[in-house]
């Protein structure tokens, strides 16, 4: 028994430097100088997943993405971490597609390699966040998906059962195969490449697909074909004019307690919670 | 798509083992906001999905839902995403809302978006907040990156006009015990014939959360990397024991293990506080994080370093180390109750 598995992929601003991107006064676009583009974190536990089906269960692993040219270097580092193969979908048609447009390309893509009897994403990416391209591939490719696993379990060729995290819990699913699986950072611990993973992976096919390698429905790709359409860009005023305590530890406290009583707490009693009730 | 067949301002509400999850009522407090923006004001729906949940529906119209449809059937007792899909969709296709609203929860940020492949229409995630514009459109506002901008988000050539809001971001409205409101009833059997049977849920565990839950507590107690052991953390758990209050945390305790679990995160991929007090210690307030506290009231900053963002957000500043301040802090509160130990 044995798995065709693929792995999406996203590459995304290093998310330890967002705090450095800024919105350019004139052109009202996002500035990311100097931030280096890496695998959207959560996307490394879609690939660990896929390669522990692979070992444990034998098949092949696709790592693909829709990204510009640079991409290919996000994709060699799913190879070295052990994909057999990577695909990359890269147009300027493919530029500026929503979550619906971008799952709907994907899906394209996805369907010209061949068939797969597993897919594995992130649940959610960095930069953007909006966790909506898995379900929506999903509902392209009109086969099973869950969002959010944080564990899983291969029953047989046909079946897997899957845990979806909500909120204080999670609910336990069983899903016929194919399935697609948007995995959480629970779900695993992602490998590190090796020196040997990263000679390796050099030599590993890398293909390259363009939008008209690809059986699309033109209307339907890149920022055009989007049915959501980005307005006005702008940086939350969050400053508060803070005031800052000072002196010895006890001075510090003691100014405090007087602030959080201001506050309302009512510090005297257990339920100090009784907040703007007094 | 003909825009102007699509009316009304629709809520997905969310319930699970028949409780209603609270970001239904902030989802209906917006609505009517919307309502009233709206060139011509049309009405506010509330759709309540399960098994035996018809005696919810009250409890939406004391939230501002002026119609109900119920759909009760016993193959919707627990959430299946294909299953409730193809019933929504059906729904959405026959009565044509211009407005579709979700929480961003576990199970909302699963379903909104298949249903924006389904019924062919832009779905904006995770909103901090809604207006209606000068063409009578939905804006969604949107963080990304983390919380470091927001980007309008529109839908202006499909309808209905999809958003999931953050659950804590807008707060609940007030309850209108007097409220008006009719319950319609929809039978989803031919909805549920088209479901294949791919996806099947065989149960959900719940777990217990001790003390206050944290998007609730009017006291957060909130810790970060810089508390340095499970040790330390336990300053954190005492005052906000004191306190009545809820600890949170950002990443790092989460995977040190210092904290239950994620349920305990607060930011951008964690949870939205607005507690009247908030206390952050050894937090250094990366945008993921401070995007999820920014709204609380006194905002109260512990840190070492006099330079850590977190103080740019903060009303009082404390420029110190977590643990001697933190454990002073607990010592005097206990002195004030009579109890020294």
């Amino acid at each position: 028994m044995s798995f065709n598995i693929a792995v999406c992929i996203k590459p995304v601003p290093d998310p330890s430097h967002y705090d450095k991107i800024t919105i350019h006064p004139v052109n009202k676009t996002i500035t990311r100088e100097g931030i280096p583009t890496i695998i959207n974190p959560v996307d490394k536990n879609a690939i660990e997943a896929a390669l522990q089906v692979k070992e444990k269960w034998g098949g092949k692993v696709t790592v693909i993405t829709m990204a510009p040219p640079s991409a290919e270097e996000n994709l060699r580092e799913a190879l070295a971490m052990g994909a057999d193969e990577a695909v990359l979908l890269t147009d300027r048609a493919f530029a500026g597609a929503d979550t619906w447009a971008t799952s709907y390309t994907l899906a394209q893509g996805l369907k010209k390699i061949g068939h797969f009897d597993l897919i594995f994403t992130g649940t959610e990416s960095a930069d953007g966040a909006t966790s909506q391209v898995p379900a929506q591939l999903a509902q392209w490719l009109k086969i099973a998906h869950l969002w959010n696993v944080q564990q899983f379990k291969i029953t047989n060729k046909e079946e897997l059962q899957a845990q979806m995290k909500i909120e204080n819990g999670y609910i336990e699913y069983a899903l016929k195969l194919p399935a697609l699986l948007a995995v959480s950072r629970e779900c695993n611990k992602p490998r590190y490449t090796t020196i040997m993973g990263v000679m390796k992976a050099k030599k590993k096919p890398l293909i390259t697909y363009t939008a008209d390698d690809l059986d699309l429905n033109k209307d339907f790709i890149g920022l055009k074909g989007s049915p959501t359409q980005p307005g006005d860009i702008y940086t939350p005023e969050l400053g508060r004019k803070g005031q800052e305590l000072t002196g010895e530890v006890e001075e510090i406290v003691a100014q405090l307690i007087q602030k959080l009583r201001a506050a309302g707490l009512n510090l005297e009693s257990w339920n100090a919670c009784a907040v703007g009730r007094e | 798509m003909n825009l102007k067949d699509y009316q009304g301002i629709w809520v997905i509400a969310e319930q699970m083992a028949g409780c209603l999850n609270s970001v239904s009522f902030e989802l209906l407090g917006k609505a009517q906001e919307l309502k009233k923006q709206l060139q011509t004001p049309e009405p506010v729906t509330a759709v309540l999905v399960g098994k035996d949940v018809e005696e919810l529906a009250p409890e939406l119209g004391a939230y501002g839902a002026e119609e109900i449809i119920v759909v009760d059937h016993p193959g919707l007792e627990l959430y299946q995403n294909q299953t409730y899909a193809e019933v929504l969709a059906d729904l959405i296709k026959e009565k044509k809302p211009s407005i579709l609203l979700m929480g961003a929860t576990g199970i909302g940020q699963d379903l909104a978006p298949i249903l924006g492949v389904k019924v062919n229409t832009g779905v904006a995630a995770h909103c901090v907040d809604l207006r209606i514009n000068q063409d009578n459109n939905l804006v969604a506002v949107v963080p990304a990156f983390g919380g470091k901008v927001l980007g309008d988000i529109l839908c202006p050539k499909h309808r209905p006009q999809m958003a999931t809001l953050k659950p804590g971001v807008l707060g609940k409205p007030e309850r209108n015990n007097q409220a008006h409101y009719t319950i319609t009833k929809y039978d989803p059997a031919e909805s549920l014939k088209k479901d294949a049977g791919r996806v099947k849920a065989l149960g959900i565990y719940r777990q217990e959360v001790k003390g206050v839950p944290l998007e609730e507590a009017e006291i957060v107690v909130a810790g970060g990397w810089g508390m340095g052991s499970k040790e330390n953390w336990q300053l954190l758990e005492e005052l906000a024991s004191l306190l009545g209050g809820a600890v949170g945390c950002t990443r790092p305790p989460v995977d040190e293990k210092w904290v239950e679990g994620e349920h305990q995160m607060i930011g951008t991929s964690g949870k939205t506080v607005r507690p009247k007090v908030y206390i952050g210690a050894a937090i250094s307030g990366a945008t993921h994080h401070v995007c999820g506290m920014k709204d609380s009231g006194l905002v109260i900053s512990i840190n070492k370093d006099p330079k850590a963002p977190i103080f740019e957000v903060s009303d009082i500043r404390i420029v110190g180390d977590a643990k001697t301040i933190l454990s002073k802090l607990i010592e005097e509160i206990k002195k004030i109750r009579g109890n020294v130990n």
